[in-house]
């Protein structure tokens, strides 16, 4: 058979499949959404799936020769219609014809995805580079060029996940900061991890590469189209696995650029509204609502909204020892975390409002009545 | 029927006497059934855990478990379908039916065959005590990555480190003993290439385990070394590599995959010619190419990591590899057709769940097929297509194996008739049940859907839902299945006739039904003109 001719019949067979789900009530673009590979918006991606369809179309050929002749043979040979069963059982000409013609297939298969491959693994000659830092649960983006970063957390509510308000279209696939990067430009992505394996993926772009602590991996992708592309961590990396989106927003160019100019105005913002922070006193009132918040965000998913922790990897805060003991232990534990476990430091990922405000939050919650107010400017001396 | 009444004195109980005889017994049979119902004991449990995981998985959103307990029960369900189901299920079929396939009277080594039985209830004890210690169980995966395993591990992983060593060494010792058995006590003129399909897949299995069960016990030992007694093995901050575990896991775990289907292509090619009433169809080729998948099994660990990081050289030489794996495995598929063809076909249960085996378990050799291809392999790496392709494999793989095996040999076993109506309705609402539960995994993975994840985005929510439907129904057959044998054994029709069934072959179907419990103390002449003797001369 052609090339042309095989995929005619893989086409046909497709034809045929979308037509059996049509009747079914399903729209044919509905159907390649429902049961197909992501075709995506990369030329990797478009050339991931067609490969895929090419060794589909391939694996449904050979299925309807081999389970054809099974059900033929189960059909003409059973013993009501073929009662005396045939001798032979042995021929080498056979046996040679099917070492060989699954071989040729194979290696049919085998240049499509040879030529794909070199394809994808030429990290060269990059326009921008992203320095992709995976920690539980959350992606840490640096810009290697711009010199801006920034963490990526899930922003889909606790309420959603507990079934207690209405999920929405992109349920856990939702995030507060998404990485943005433009349009037809070459972004290279570095990819490691501060804690455990993780693995970076965005289906439409057919990008999906391990995050491993103390190795670098690198990816590549170009994108044509600007819109919002939804992923997730594909490596079991502890309890939160479920909740780490990969979320890309992709620009035009010059709406990028822009947007990486505002960044640096916020990052400027930031910096002066940090300092004003800390130059005044905050009251119990002020803190507690935000302490709140950053605590529902950052630490209840461990030490769960009630403070009552899960177990001994996830201790209970209420009635707990750092909590209610000196504040300087407590600040510690907040800041720079306990090695090798979940519990990270958070001195890097927070300001120093908000940390000041949830270890008052902390200590003023969950039954603790310590009366401890702490300041931005303790938590800034800290540092 | 008691096999020490001699050596135990008669004045104990009961109750003891009967503890006592299965505990010490060195027969190959008795133990065969050890480890048999072992097997379906940890099934169940393993199954039950699977339910958790249906369960949970049946909406988005978290229904039952927290996320901590979810990864346990998908860690426990997956070392005890491996370790506590399929292996000693094969390892008792093996104990039962070698020893009758080639006329010994024994296994070789019969203390060492108690002892390497026993040692795996003490292994399944501490693996499922962890659920109960403080930290909970192992939360990791079944393939137990570093560093999540070792430094952010649980206290209870270090059980877990010495039940996997225990399981390492039953299998070992397992093995070494199929292995001697079939090397040194067939009865004469039982030549290799005289031996039923099933000891030879089995002799294959018992190599690629030797081989490969030290190396998970190497992996083991370093992860107890890196928790507790200071080195780096797996530590990138120690001058470690954490990708070096996966490369030494999987050295081991590709191998364990074939461990796990070698002795189902046994009993299929034991159970389809008996019931097409012809001979199976090029014995030879069927041998080589299981030689073939063993060698190959070895040189293909790399595709279970091509997102990890891997030089393209490497990438390209895993491909194609793998690939080539489908070669042997298609010769076996088109020899299983050719011994249906044209012979005379009836379909008894056992040749029910040989021929779903044959079709099921190719079903997920293509997809293994595609995920071969690394391009594609990083779309469907670590998703629900994947978790899809290894069900099929296993599921109507390994299970439908051991279960076709079950129905065949359990009037030889017991000297009672299953009932066939049930047996059938048996078979079809498994086969409807395994492509409801895995089947639609193919489509969620392809949508997008990561494995194990405790929640997942509501566009997945179709098909989960499809897969814990069926996976509900799976569980139910299970029962199904328990009721069948136990009716069986209690009160089962009685068979009497030797042969059992019209068109079988081989030593087992000389002996009497029930096989008594001391076989071929003398051993049996094999017939001159046996069919695979003529095949020598031709």
């Amino acid at each position: 058979m052609t090339r042309n001719g095989i995929r005619r019949v893989i086409a046909t067979f497709g034809q045929l499949c979308s037509i059996v789900l049509v009747i079914f009530g399903y729209s044919q673009a509905a159907v390649a959404q429902v049961f197909d590979m992501r075709e995506g918006v990369t030329e990797i991606s478009q050339r991931v799936q067609n490969l895929h369809h090419i060794s589909l179309g391939v694996c449904v050929v050979v299925g309807i020769v081999v389970f054809g002749a099974m059900f033929y043979t189960m059909y003409a040979h059973r013993r009501s219609k073929h009662p005396v069963p045939a001798k032979f059982h042995e021929s080498t000409p056979v046996e040679i014809i099917w070492t060989i013609i699954p071989t040729l297939i194979l290696i049919g298969m085998a240049v499509p995805a040879t030529t794909a491959l070199i394809d994808i693994e030429d990290n060269s000659d990059p326009d921008i580079t992203v320095l992709v830092t995976a920690s539980q649960w959350k992606w840490h983006y640096q810009y290697v060029e711009a010199d801006i970063g920034f963490f990526s957390n899930l922003a889909t509510p606790q309420d959603a996940i507990n079934n207690l308000i209405e999920k929405e279209e992109t349920y856990i696939l939702d995030v507060d900061n998404p990485l943005v990067i433009p349009t037809n430009q070459k972004v290279r992505f570095l990819m490691t991890s501060g804690d455990v394996i993780h693995s970076w993926w965005v289906p439409d772009f057919a990008v999906k590469q391990d995050a491993v602590p103390g190795f670098i991996n690198e990816a590549w992708t170009r994108v044509d189209v600007p819109g919002v592309y939804r992923g997730q961590c594909t490596e079991l990396c502890g309890m939160n696995h479920a909740y780490m989106p990969v979320v890309v927003e992709v620009l035009p160019e010059e709406e990028f650029d822009a947007w990486i100019e505002d960044q640096r105005v916020a990052a400027a913002l930031a910096g002066e509204q940090a300092v004003a922070d800390r130059s005044r006193t905050w009251t119990m009132d002020e803190l507690m609502p935000i302490g709140e918040q950053v605590y529902i965000a950052q630490c209840a998913t461990c030490h769960l909204p009630d403070g009552a922790g899960q177990g001994i990897r996830y201790p209970a805060l209420a009635a707990s020892e750092i909590v209610n003991g000196p504040v300087e232990g407590h600040i510690d534990r907040v800041m720079n975390g306990v090695a090798d476990t979940e519990m990270q430091a958070w001195a890097p990922q927070l300001s120093d409002r908000d940390i000041a405000a949830v270890i008052t939050y902390e200590r003023n919650s969950f039954g603790n009545a310590t009366g401890d107010i702490v300041q931005p400017l303790t938590v800034f001396e800290s540092r | 029927m008691i096999a020490h009444a001699d050596t135990i004195p008669k004045q104990r109980h009961p109750l003891i006497a009967f503890l006592l005889r299965w505990l010490l017994t060195t027969n190959h049979k008795e133990i065969g059934t050890l480890y048999l119902c072992l097997a379906f004991l940890l099934f169940f449990i393993g199954g039950a855990m699977a339910m958790v995981v249906r369960l949970e998985l049946f909406q988005p959103g978290l229904q039952f478990t927290q996320p901590d307990f979810y990864n346990q029960m998908v860690t426990l369900h997956g070392l005890i379908m491996v370790f506590g189901a399929v292996m000693p299920a094969f390892v008792g079929l093996a104990n039962w039916l070698v020893p009758l396939m080639i006329g010994a009277p024994d296994m070789a080594l019969p203390r060492l065959n108690n002892f390497s039985f026993w040692i795996l209830p003490f292994a399944f004890i501490l693996l499922l005590s962890s659920m109960f210690m403080e930290g909970g169980a192992p939360n990791f995966g079944w393939t137990f990555y570093a560093p999540l395993s070792t430094t952010y591990g649980p206290p209870s992983t270090d059980y877990f480190i010495l039940g996997v060593h225990l399981m390492g060494v039953s299998s070992v010792l397992g093995a070494i003993n199929v292995m001697v058995t079939i090397l040194n006590m067939r009865a004469p003129g039982m030549t290799l290439f005289r031996m039923p399909l099933f000891v030879w897949t089995w002799l294959i299995t018992a190599f690629l385990l030797i081989m490969a069960m030290p190396v998970l016990a190497g992996a083991v030992t370093m992860m107890l070394t890196d928790r507790h007694f200071g080195t780096s093995f797996f530590e990138a901050s120690g001058g470690g590599d954490p990708v070096l575990f996966q490369h030494v896991f999987w050295f081991f775990g590709h191998p364990e995959v074939y461990i796990m289907i070698l002795p189902g292509f046994g009993i299929a090619s034991q159970i389809i010619p008996t019931f097409a009433r012809k001979k199976l169809f090029g014995y030879h080729s069927m041998v080589i190419a299981t030689i073939a998948i063993a060698l190959l099994s070895f040189i293909v660990w790399g595709h279970h990591m091509f997102a990890a990081g891997m030089p393209l050289a490497a990438e390209l030489f895993f491909m194609y590899a793998t690939m080539l794996i489908a070669v042997p495995t298609g010769v076996k598929v088109f020899n299983w057709v050719a011994t249906m063809w044209r012979g005379s076909m009836t379909f008894e249960t056992p040749m029910l769940f040989a021929v779903g085996f044959v079709i099921m378990f190719t079903i997920g050799g293509f997809s293994g097929l595609m995920l071969a291809l690394v391009p594609a392999d990083f779309q469907y790496h670590d998703t629900f297509f994947v978790v899809a392709h290894f069900h099929y494999v296993l599921y109507p793989g390994a299970i439908f194996g051991t279960m076709a095996a079950v129905y065949y040999w359990l009037p030889k076993w017991s000297g009672r008739m299953y009932d066939e109506r049930l047996g059938k309705i048996h078979f079809w609402t498994a086969t409807i049940a395994v492509n409801l539960t895995f089947f639609p995994m193919h489509f969620s993975g392809l949508a997008g859907m990561p494995r194990r994840i405790v929640d997942y985005s509501i566009a997945f929510a179709d098909f989960n839902m499809l897969s814990s439907i069926g996976a509900g129904l799976l569980g139910l057959t299970q029962i199904l299945f328990l009721y069948i044998v136990v009716k069986a054994l209690t009160s089962g029709e009685k068979v009497t006739d030797a042969q059992v069934w019209e068109g079988a072959e081989g030593l087992e179907w000389t002996l009497p039904s029930p096989a008594p419990l001391h076989s071929f103390e003398t051993p049996p002449v094999i017939e001159p003109d046996d069919a695979h003797a003529a095949a020598d001369r031709a």
